[in-house]
């Protein structure tokens, strides 16, 4: 299978439609396994009690925020570099799977912020540029959908993944950089402040939500890219087709 | 291996369910719904381009 093959639409999106449901079911699977490893198996933190278990979902979800962030950008940059429009549907594609994580990140993170610093909310750094991260996210989505030429609304899109990435490498080390409510980072390159099977259920949900991503993004960009290309024969003849299946249903 | 005695003990997350299964339940909701509005939309996407395909054939 050669790379540049791929990046054509008409070869991407049969290729997608094989590796949505090996991606999907992989999600399950690892969730399935994540879930039981930090719902029932993890031991009870020994400072947190049971609280600490919403690290399950919190970090990999903030996690994945942040790289769907920046995996837009590289498609920006691809696209605007190269002019290839399937990196703007795989950039347009990402943005709302990307806003879903931000938020869910967010919403954990006042849920656990609560019983253990007291509060849901603090202007600190780490919260601030996350929250930051979710307007430009939404601002992605906005504004890629506000303008009426797609094409036009690819550039204005990729402007603003590439201008917003900067931000991203803020809240990574907006632990390190400032005296931040946020813990800093418990997982590094080498070295881990948590036990085996905490740390084991927080990679595996991870998984999960690479999974989840790559099936969820996959599956929107061909949708975009039956609309982008619709006036070519081989999407015009998919289309159709997609007809005769339902066609008893309306 | 298990940490619970019993699923009373697993749903009270030691005094903090609330935080943990608002954490898991709302995520899990959301996680949901982007799933619905994915198979809504292409449907819906695919509906409005049969129909394009239609109009631009009969105008042909």
């Amino acid at each position: 299978m050669n790379l540049f093959r791929l990046s054509s639409p008409q070869t991407f999106y049969p290729f997608a439609g094989r590796l949505v449901p090996v991606f999907a079911m992989l999600a399950a699977l690892c969730c399935a396994a994540g879930l039981a490893l930090g719902l029932a198996m993890a031991p009870t933190d020994a400072i947190q009690g049971e609280v600490y278990r919403i690290i399950f979902i919190h970090v990999p979800a903030a996690w994945m925020s942040m790289f769907i962030y920046l995996v837009m950008a590289f498609w920006a940059a691809v696209g605007l570099g190269l002019g290839t429009r399937l990196s703007f549907y795989m950039m347009r594609a990402l943005a709302p799977t990307g806003a879903l994580f931000c938020f869910i990140a967010l919403w954990t993170g006042a849920l656990w912020g609560k019983p253990t610093w007291g509060t849901y909310w603090a202007w600190d750094a780490r919260m601030t540029s996350q929250l930051l991260l979710q307007f430009l996210y939404f601002g992605f989505m906005a504004l890629t959908a506000a303008i009426e030429d797609p094409r036009r609304g690819d550039k204005a899109g990729a402007i603003l993944a590439l201008v917003g990435a900067v931000n991203v490498p803020v809240i990574y080390f907006s632990v390190q950089w400032w005296n931040t409510l946020h813990q800093g980072a418990s997982v590094k390159p080498g070295q881990s402040s948590m036990a085996t099977l905490m740390l084991a259920g927080m990679l595996v949900m991870a998984f999960a939500a690479w999974f989840y991503s790559l099936a969820v993004s996959w599956a929107r960009a061909r949708r975009i890219i039956l609309e982008r290309e619709r006036h070519t024969d081989w999407a015009h003849a998919e289309i159709a087709r997609s007809g005769s299946g339902e066609g008893g249903r309306r | 291996m298990m940490q619970w005695q019993s699923w009373n003990d697993f749903f009270a997350m030691g005094g903090r369910g609330f935080y943990v299964w608002g954490s898991f339940g709302v995520s899990f909701v959301l996680i949901v719904a982007e799933l619905w509005w994915l198979r809504l939309a292409r449907l819906a996407s695919l509906r409005r381009l049969r129909q394009l395909q239609q109009l631009e054939s009969d105008s042909e």
